[in-house]
């Protein structure tokens, strides 16, 4: 999706408005407005401490903001919590964090909602039935769906994790480096599927340090510098070269991120 | 191609040995002893090793979930007080064993509760009520035993349901109960969930605090069924009872194959464990080995079998899964 007509008329899945948070004296998001959209891939990319992880901590419910709010659907929110976020639809794919090793691919994607018959007993048939067409639909392979999580490659692991977000009714999601430590060819697959998810209408947000993987995948750059957004790029309009310097500040920029400053970069 | 029947080999590994193990140790005795292999002596190892079964199914849970529980011990002996005071003071005995139970699932809850709300490690938290609970037992008796209880409490430590007992059938019917739970419920999913990885439960949106108190409320419970049969076994309340049996309770459930990381956890591991226990016991004292000796031999077998599945979990993860895990994170 790259018509900017068609950009421009539709309704941000989320919007934050001025969100600030600080640690101590440390201060990680000093007013950050962001807007994702459905059907979008969004990259975030900034140096290590720019205040990336927080910002998506905020947005996934698990950290609460200082200052600012959160819009969806019509509705604003001070804070949100992991589980308040989940229903909202907003699923985060965490590297390290996502999955449970011991349990099976089937439980890890239904974590937090198994099927249950006879009103105690988990439906293991229905998971495992249930698992197997998500994976497929993501065309993601993986030898059984009751083979422990822990057997996985990292590929693998993130498909489980992707799937257990959509199974979430995700409509957002969120990747925290989905191809750190991966190797050539099981990131392709990795991209390839966060992709799918875009043009699928899922609204996708992106951390990665990788600038070749972000300009394989995303529609839109945003750029975090020291707690603020300094840029936000259509991706067709602009190359490594000029995000790398906006990310490491050699590049002149404007300071503050308003509307007007959006639609001129469209 | 995906090796299943050697992963499924593999995880009901430690559970064929002990019963290889257990079986060797049977036809050893059977030879030893014309007294071993006889069902008045099989009812005895049964009888003995309920209370531990029971006991060490909550710890089963606990241990899954990657805590620990210092105080059953204690919590067995302080419901047994409980049940003993209920029904001094003119109470029923349902009423005063439903007393005994709920007190042990408070002391249960009250664990989950400050081991999960202030994160803070379950070994200190336990090892503290494990004393809170015996000094409650002893300032409740004022260290003097309670003895004399009605006949319909008594059955539950020495009645006679046909050739069994009530004990032995508590342990079974718990068991069953346990594996249901364990293997087929949401909560037995949670248990070894938060053993296996407690962030990744939590950002699923799953209440951690409420399944962990849950997991030490039942381990109180169990620990307070164990007091029951403490106390109407020896018709006695004795605010020392239950010393040490957290050591057995853990020891069991170790042996059974549950990861003391958390993570995993095998009832029938537990079980089969508990059992084994008790016939080394018994054949101990058929074979009239010293009881200092007993404490000794069942030492060195826990250290081996958790040496050894250290070692094999270690192996495991080196060997078979390295090639499909070369790439993982």
């Amino acid at each position: 999706m790259s018509n900017d007509a068609a950009q421009g008329k539709r309704i941000p899945y989320i919007r934050l408005r001025n969100i600030k948070k600080s640690f101590g004296h440390v201060i990680a998001l000093d007013g950050i407005d962001l807007d994702v959209y459905p059907g979008e891939v969004m990259a975030l990319v900034g140096d290590n401490g720019a205040g990336k992880s927080t910002l998506i901590k905020i947005i996934s419910g698990v950290l609460n903001p200082d200052e600012g709010e959160l819009s969806l659907n019509g509705k604003t929110f001070k804070h949100l919590t992991p589980s308040r976020a989940i229903e909202l639809g907003i699923s985060t794919v965490y590297q390290d964090l996502a999955l449970v090793d011991c349990l099976d691919v089937a439980s890890n994607i239904f974590l937090g909602r198994e099927p249950l018959k006879a009103c105690f007993f988990v439906d293991k048939k229905r998971m495992n039935r249930e698992s197997e067409e998500l994976l497929r639909r993501l065309k993601v392979s993986i030898p059984s769906v009751t083979t422990p999580v822990e057997f996985l490659s990292g590929g693998q692991r993130q498909g489980v994790a992707v799937a257990r977000s959509i199974n979430l009714q995700g409509r957002m999601i969120i990747f925290d480096e989905p191809t750190a430590a991966m190797g050539v060819s099981e990131s392709a697959r990795v991209l390839e599927l966060i992709r799918s998810l875009g043009d699928e209408g899922f609204a996708v947000l992106v951390i990665s340090h990788n600038l070749h993987h972000v300009f394989t995948i995303a529609d839109r750059i945003c750029v975090i510098r020291n707690g603020r957004l300094v840029k936000d790029f259509r991706t067709e309009n602009t190359n490594p070269d000029q995000v790398v310097g906006f990310i490491t500040g050699s590049n002149r920029y404007s300071g503050e991120y308003t509307e007007e400053s959006i639609t001129a970069w469209r | 191609m995906f090796p299943k029947i050697k992963l499924l080999l593999g995880n009901i590994f430690p559970q064929l040995l002990l019963i290889l193990v257990m079986l060797v140790m049977v036809i050893f005795l059977s030879v030893a002893s014309p007294f071993f292999l006889t069902w008045d002596n099989f009812r005895n190892v049964f009888d003995h090793s309920s209370l531990y079964i029971i006991m060490a199914l909550g710890m089963t849970f606990v241990i899954s979930s990657g805590g620990v529980d210092l105080s059953v011990g204690a919590v067995a002996a302080l419901s047994g007080v409980c049940m003993a005071v209920a029904m001094q003071s003119g109470l029923g005995v349902g009423t005063s064993i439903l007393i005994g139970l709920a007190a042990g699932g408070l002391v249960g809850a009250t664990n989950g509760s400050i081991i999960s709300l202030f994160k803070i490690n379950p070994f200190i938290v336990t090892l503290g009520f494990m004393s809170l609970a015996r000094g409650l037992a002893l300032i409740i008796t004022g260290g003097i035993p309670i003895y004399g209880f009605p006949r319909a409490f008594t059955w539950w430590g020495s009645g006679h349901i046909g050739p069994l007992n009530p004990p032995m059938l508590l342990a079974a019917f718990m068991a069953v109960l346990a594996a249901l739970v364990l293997n087929m419920s949401r909560f037995g999913y949670y248990t070894v969930a938060l053993g296996g990885n407690e962030e990744a439960l939590r950002r699923s949106g799953v209440s951690i605090h409420l399944y962990k108190i849950m997991v030490y409320l039942l381990c109180g419970v169990t620990a307070a069924l164990g007091g029951l049969i403490v106390t109407a076994r020896l018709n006695t309340a004795e605010p020392l009872a239950g010393w040490m049996l957290e050591m057995d309770s853990i020891a069991a459930v170790v042996l059974g194959g549950t990861s003391m990381k958390g993570g995993r956890g095998s009832i029938a591991g537990t079980l089969i464990a508990c059992l084994l226990l008790g016939i080394l016991r018994n054949g101990l004292v058929i074979l009239s080995i010293p009881a200092y000796y007993q404490q000794l031999l069942i030492g060195m077998i826990i250290l081996t079998a958790v040496i050894f599945a250290e070692v094999r979990s270690r192996k495991g993860l080196a060997g078979t899964h390295k090639k499909e895990r070369s790439t993982a994170v």
